[in-house]
């Protein structure tokens, strides 16, 4: 026990502080100061993998590490759509998982938002529409917003995440 | 030359990557009669695919890969184009049992009994409808086929008390989709029956008609967390078809890329399942580690997780001395600091109650359904195509750097965790030996297509074995490619796995292996 308090203290806090107003973490935290002010610290996320090769997965995995700290900012993945308030979804959407991502959708009670991430899921990206693929994620559920990048960066999906609150 | 005396012919594939041999069974026969003998030497089915050839005058082949204590041989059998049909090798290989249905999905080349369930065909197009097929005629327009639910035969499992718990295809986590049905009485799994395929994006009927460059974009976006895998593996195929061999600098450089995406894998895991273990702690301080490491990925290399840094002919870009000293610099720090975490996985009372005897799965069960990678070193088989072995010369560079494979016999969640941390130190050192030997020269050569050419490549991901085959058409466009995830063998091993232990134990299980969804949905 003792090893594992002590380690503990040795690497202190990481995360990235929220009140530093320089460097790309800025826009972020404005926007996060806002959302605050809209939700009141409260955000859940449904993740749904419609057809992903799992790169856009490892990155949002990494929003949940120490340095991103997305709970700490109020977001939290959950694991029913029941109880989300967002659905975070990556592409493309196969034909096999199109049945699920709709039901998953209607599972979302109103008002649901839905985040498309990565280049498969904003168009299809290298995998497109095909007879096994349904391309972009809104071919499929209506998309509020896009965020591109092969697999996007953590940084990139929170700003992803942050701008669709804002906007709804 | 033969092997174990069998009656069909091999000539070696040239080239710098791992030992292939290739032969030709004349007849189903003789392609079960040496799938036999593999059998019985300890062999294992590495990979199986089909191809329709009628475009160039012949009928259907299909393609099987047996890894032996030599290498890997890679056995063609032709079959007519009237009615394509196969000897069933899930007989001889368990292994081949979904590889069989898959095959008949995509090319509709038909197997001599056994398991008749479609795989990745569930419902969004006709059965007589083979998307490998030339002359398969495009969906209908705008509309496409109607995407139907299907009805899978799971196996029914009987009695009193027994029950069904459904799961999936979208599980409760961040993690790919699929669907698990675990028959129960009370906590106890009596049976677990895996279907798979949700993933399936078409990702073969894609390559056909791409560049060799736009193939390695492709392959690299196969299976995400192994993209230097695939890509070195693809490259492997590319440059032995086109008869192109890279630098020692650029064969460097991918040993460096593929060790280091073997450790932000095991990083990850090693925190995950600390975390299945309700050991947060383990998640936070792993995650940190995993995260510094991307990060400087993204300095040297350019992105995160080195997406198209291989590419036929070497690596996309070199990187100097400063790159290589940051590189070894961070190999010292994480040395020390995975030591000490792992001190604390191992005297952690509660941790190690949950990761011992947890899903076991023994060597003779690996050998049986063709395990590579971690499940199979897991179990104490010493298979790692990195390692020298009394027969089997690892490709360059390993072949001079004397990798120490991990193993560990325990076959359970603990081993396989054991040789995740063996694994980091290993990698580690082999880091910086690469860095500190790296030869000079081009890092990226031309690789003009040659057509018609075929060739295939097989790399140690950090998983276990991936596998690409490639045969170019007579413009050096892609004709056929496929790649081979291990998670298509590791997939049944986790069935067996969760035999003995209750429900609460299946993520544990699940994620000491962390098998590919889309690496074999394709």
């Amino acid at each position: 026990m003792i090893p594992l308090l002590k380690r503990i203290f040795r690497t202190g806090i990481l995360t990235e502080p929220p009140v530093e107003r320089s460097g790309e973490m800025a826009p972020i935290d404005r926007l996060h100061d806002e959302i605050i002010a809209i939700l009141g610290r409260a955000l859940t996320i449904r993740e749904v993998d419609a057809g992903s090769c799992n790169g856009c997965e490892l990155e949002i995995h990494a929003l949940n590490n120490a340095y991103y700290n997305i709970e700490g900012r109020g977001i939290k993945f959950v694991a029913s759509p029941r109880h989300a308030d967002m659905l975070l979804v990556t592409g493309p959407v196969t034909k096999n998982m199109e049945n699920a991502l709709r039901i998953a959708y209607d599972c979302t009670p109103d008002p649901k938002l839905v985040v498309a991430v990565g280049d498969c899921g904003c168009n299809g990206g290298i995998f497109g529409d095909s007879y096994a693929s349904c391309g972009a994620v809104d071919n499929v559920v209506a998309v509020d917003i896009r965020v591109p990048g092969c697999p996007p960066t953590p940084l990139a999906l929170l700003h992803g995440i942050l701008s669709a609150v804002k906007r709804a | 030359m033969l092997f174990h005396a069998e009656p069909i012919e091999f000539t070696a594939q040239e080239g710098v990557g791992a030992p292939v041999w290739r032969g030709r069974a004349v007849d189903g026969e003789d392609l079960s009669r040496f799938a036999v003998s593999v059998h019985r030497h300890d062999g294992r089915l590495a990979a199986l695919w089909g191809e329709d050839l009628r475009r160039q005058g012949g009928g259907y082949r299909l393609h099987c890969i047996f890894a032996l204590e030599e290498g890997h041989t890679w056995v063609c059998l032709d079959l007519p184009a009237d009615d394509p049909v196969c000897p069933d090798l899930a007989g001889i290989f368990p292994a081949a049992n979904r590889m069989q249905r898959a095959t008949r999905d995509m090319v509709g080349i038909a197997f001599a009994g056994g398991d008749q369930r479609p795989w990745l065909r569930h419902g969004a197009w006709p059965e007589d409808w083979y998307p490998l097929r030339h002359d398969t005629p495009a969906p209908p327009e705008g509309i496409g086929f109607a995407n139907l639910p299907s009805d899978y035969q799971f196996v029914q499992v009987g009695g009193e008390g027994a029950h069904e718990i459904p799961v999936g295809p979208i599980h409760a986590g961040i993690i790919e989709p699929g669907h698990f049905r675990f028959t129960v009485v009370g906590e106890r799994v009596l049976r677990l029956e895996q279907r798979l395929g949700y993933q399936h994006k078409g990702v073969e009927k894609r390559f056909i008609g791409m560049t060799l460059a736009e193939g390695s974009r492709l392959v690299g976006r196969i299976c995400g967390d192994s993209t230097c895998a695939y890509a070195w593996a693809y490259a492997v195929a590319a440059e032995t078809a086109c008869a192109v061999e890279p630098s020692g600098r650029a064969l460097g450089l991918r040993a460096l890329m593929l060790e280091r995406e073997r450790i932000a894998n095991h990083l990850g895991d090693l925190g995950a399942l600390g975390n299945d273990a309700a050991f947060a702690f383990g998640l936070t301080q792993f995650m940190r580690l995993k995260e510094d490491w991307l990060r400087l990925n993204a300095r040297i290399f350019g992105h995160r997780f080195m997406m198209d840094g291989i590419v036929p002919g070497g690596v996309a870009a070199d990187i100097d001395a400063l790159a290589l000293a940051e590189i070894g610099a961070q190999c010292n720090v994480l040395v020390a600091e995975v030591k000490a975490l792992r001190a604390i996985y191992d005297e952690h009372p509660g941790l190690q109650d949950r990761f011992l005897t947890t899903g076991i799965i023994d060597a003779d069960l690996a050998r049986e359904l063709s395990l590579s990678g971690i499940a199979a070193r897991a179990t104490g088989l010493l298979l790692d195509g990195r390692a020298w072995r009394s027969d089997y010369e690892p490709p360059v560079p390993y072949a001079g750097l004397g990798v120490r494979p991990a193993s560990d016999d325990r076959g359970d969640v603990a081993a396989r965790v054991a040789v995740r941390f063996d694994e980091v130190f290993e990698s580690l050192r082999l880091i910086r030996a690469i860095a500190g030997t790296l030869p000079s020269g081009p890092v990226r050569i031309d690789v003009p297509p040659t057509p018609g050419a075929e060739g295939l490549g097989v790399v140690e991901g950090w998983r276990g074995e991936v596998i690409v085959g490639l045969r170019l058409d007579g413009e050096g466009r892609i004709a056929r490619a496929h790649p081979h995830d291990p998670s298509w063998q590791i997939w049944p091993a986790l069935e067996h796995a969760v035999l003995k232990d209750i429900v609460p134990d299946f993520p544990l299980i699940n994620k000491s292996f962390n098998l590919s969804y889309s690496g074999a949905d394709l």
